[in-house]
């Protein structure tokens, strides 16, 4: 009895949540694949009627723009955040004194609400209220930084917050990468007079590289399920110039009652996740088989 | 035997109590939340009251209603809708033709609703000949305000051509002023566009493209001469317009920072929230051009089961439509009543304004319902027309593109 309890018990024990995962996960990924391929308006319907809503979704100009959004908000944020977390982190390695301080004052930010986040630097970026309105009280009267209500320059505006928030959360995922390399080695190379750079470039990091790929993940669906940003601080606009597909399907879903082009779009969503995801995983798996 | 003259009994005390419990009930959900509006919604749980009814208040604020109708959208797909819905526009036909509204002629025959509404707002509330939807007030959409202080120090009149708009701006500009002061929001973009549509393309057009979406119109000529403006329109705007809120940008006229501000009469509540009088410290007068475009918040009522609902629903019926509350409430949210014959003895003089051009305009078939507020067209074509227009608005577009991506968004959204 005690040893068929042992070999079953962990299987009661997961059995609720992967019911919960396959019904609540895979089950509406499923439901929203078919309700994407109806012409489903307020309320979803059935009947099949073919690839209409994805037709529709790439014959619109703003979709475009929240696609194109997407890829350079995505590429921008994961590499200034990872380019900067990582010299935080080296800059914080050098085992100076206030290091416990200064490392809760970057971190910081990762613990406000991507909303807090959002409305702080749109008052920052206002040009009547914040940058540029006390740059030009101090004298530079054509002193202009006006992204946020530029459309061709808005969403490099929520880059910037983006990165504020998130580059302190990168340089602690580094600073802990960079305390497990073995000191030894690092104690060896100074002894035979190796500069620190050279130390950094060609030893320290090509050992992190499990690091750079957590951080990329990380920061990568983080970049694709970039919603509650936008929203504080755009809007989304100048007109739609900074819709990101997360915030172009509520838009569809709950304020314009086109339930079936939202599921295209999620759809669509879904797709760019796992050309990012799958190689991971296939990478990661074929790493425990060799 | 015994047994079934138990049961006999028990049947009739249950269907007796049932028929004493038929005391009217309904749950309501709507999103007036904030505080002249929750101000107003209370006047009808009074009344409710106060005319035996239990009222379950089911308020969901956010989003300008998405939370409301997404909550709305959950308790339909579960068999269990609210008795009573703030809905309005083409989402009520949109509703019934799911087939969940329910049909409230015998309340509206009874009460003569087709005689004391004017003929365009009754047809929003009627749903395939039956009466589905009870209307609360009517919002214009199509003013525009002055600070009369700024407007005398300039020697300007309130514009009533676009020409005459245009040249009142410049002589602001060049006197320091912002000429319209406004908020880079979607919806108040297209505010501003349906009213300078309406002034240009005429009541007739304006139907023909926003309500018809008839293609001819929306790439005529005229339809270029509107975004034209649009462009003039977005030279008097001052720098940090994009994402104001729109009281913001009402606030900017009451202390002569912006003259003019073209928003619906729900921004006549700021003035007044702040003391100002109309028509000494700040005027209001219809935007140039004819017509009337109307916003009407309506309460439709969804199928349900029970004695006591099914009389809540009538009761709550025929409530909103009495000349009362239809009275006490607008005199709350700055509107004006939907029935003609409401004594307006305690109203403003922008609402007596606003009651004759409807009744005018009512008679001249241009009393038009608002795109830009949801009234028109349902969600997929008004939204699809918003993005050209605020892309448009935001943008270098020209405004031959801008009428041609009007054109292909709007028949991409069918």
């Amino acid at each position: 009895m005690q040893e068929w309890l042992e070999r079953h018990i962990p299987k009661m024990v997961l059995a609720p949540s992967f019911v919960a995962i396959l019904i609540f996960v895979y089950g509406f990924i499923g439901w929203t694949a078919w309700v994407s391929l109806t012409r489903s308006r307020l309320l979803p319907k059935y009947e099949i009627e073919g690839l209409i809503q994805y037709d529709r979704l790439f014959a619109s100009p703003r979709w475009d723009t929240a696609m194109g959004n997407l890829f350079i908000f995505g590429t921008l944020f994961i590499v200034i955040a990872i380019v900067l977390g990582l010299l935080i982190a080296i800059l914080l390695d050098q085992k100076i004194r206030t290091e416990g301080v200064l490392r809760t004052i970057y971190l910081y930010p990762m613990a406000l609400s991507m909303i807090v986040t959002g409305t702080a630097w749109k008052w920052i970026m206002n040009p009547g209220l914040g940058i540029e309105a006390m740059v030009r009280s101090w004298g530079f009267e054509n002193f202009t930084f006006d992204w946020v209500i530029d459309p061709d320059k808005a969403i490099y505006a929520v880059v910037i917050a983006a990165v504020w928030q998130a580059s302190g959360f990168v340089m602690a995922l580094f600073l802990a990468g960079l305390r497990s390399v073995d000191g030894e080695i690092i104690k060896a190379a100074q002894v035979d007079g190796i500069p620190t750079y050279r130390i950094y470039s060609a030893i320290i990091l090509p050992s992190m590289a499990p690091i750079f790929l957590s951080a990329f993940i990380v920061l990568a669906h983080l970049a694709i399920k970039s919603f509650d940003l936008v929203i504080a601080l755009t809007g989304g606009g100048p007109g739609y110039s900074t819709d990101l597909p997360a915030t172009y399907m509520y838009a569809m879903a709950f304020s314009r009652g086109d339930i079936g082009q939202a599921a295209s779009s999620a759809m669509v969503m879904m797709a760019v996740v796992f050309a990012i995801v799958v190689p991971y995983l296939y990478s990661e798996l074929r790493a425990k088989h060799d | 035997m015994k047994h079934s003259v138990f049961a006999a009994a028990s049947a009739v005390a249950i269907m007796a109590s049932g028929m004493a419990m038929a005391e009217p009930q309904a749950e309501v959900l709507h999103w007036w939340t904030s505080g002249g509006e929750a101000k107003s919604v209370a006047v009808l749980q009074n009344e409710f009251a106060e005319n035996g009814g239990t009222w379950t208040d089911m308020p969901v604020a956010g989003g300008g209603g998405d939370a409301a109708m997404t909550a709305l959208r959950a308790r339909v797909l579960s068999g269990n809708a609210p008795t009573a819905v703030q809905l309005k526009g083409p989402a009520i036909q949109e509703w019934y033709e799911e087939g969940v509204l329910a049909d409230i002629s015998a309340v509206a025959n009874a009460e003569g609703w087709a005689d004391v509404l004017p003929a365009s707002i009754a047809g929003h509330m009627m749903c395939e000949g039956v009466w589905c939807a009870a209307p609360v007030n009517v919002h214009r959409i199509d003013w525009i305000w002055g600070n009369a202080d700024v407007l005398a120090a300039n020697g300007i009149e309130m514009p009533t051509t676009w020409d005459e708009f245009n040249a009142a701006a410049d002589k602001l500009m060049a006197a320091g002023i912002i000429p319209l002061a406004h908020g880079g929001q979607a919806w108040q973009d297209a505010t501003v566009f349906e009213a300078v549509a309406l002034g240009i393309l005429g009541p007739q057009n304006f139907k023909k493209a926003f309500v018809d979406l008839d293609m001819d119109v929306l790439k005529s000529d005229g339809m270029v001469a509107v975004f034209d403006q649009m462009r003039k329109m977005r030279g008097y705007v001052d720098a940090n317009f994009s994402g104001r809120d729109w009281n913001l940008a009402t606030a900017m006229v009451m202390n002569g920072e912006a003259a003019f501000q073209i928003m619906g009469d729900w921004a006549k509540g700021e003035f007044l929230a702040a003391g100002k009088v109309p028509g000494k410290d700040f005027l209001c007068l219809s935007t140039p051009g004819d017509g009337f475009l109307y916003n009407v918040d309506s309460f439709a009522m969804f199928e349900v089961d029970g004695d006591d609902k099914q009389a809540g629903q009538a009761l709550l019926s025929k409530l909103i439509v009495g000349k009362n509350f239809q009275k006490v409430f607008n005199l709350n949210k700055g509107s004006i009543p939907a029935r003609v014959d409401v004594a307006l003895d305690e109203f403003d003089s922008c609402a007596h304004t606003s009651s004759a051009d409807m009744n005018a305009s009512s008679e001249g078939g241009s009393l038009l319902p608002s795109y830009a507020h949801g009234m028109a067209l349902r969600g997929a074509q008004s939204g699809a027309i918003t993005d050209v227009v605020t892309a448009h608005f935001n943008s270098d577009m020209s405004s031959q593109d801008a009428v041609n991506q009007l054109a292909d968004a709007v028949a991409n959204s069918m």
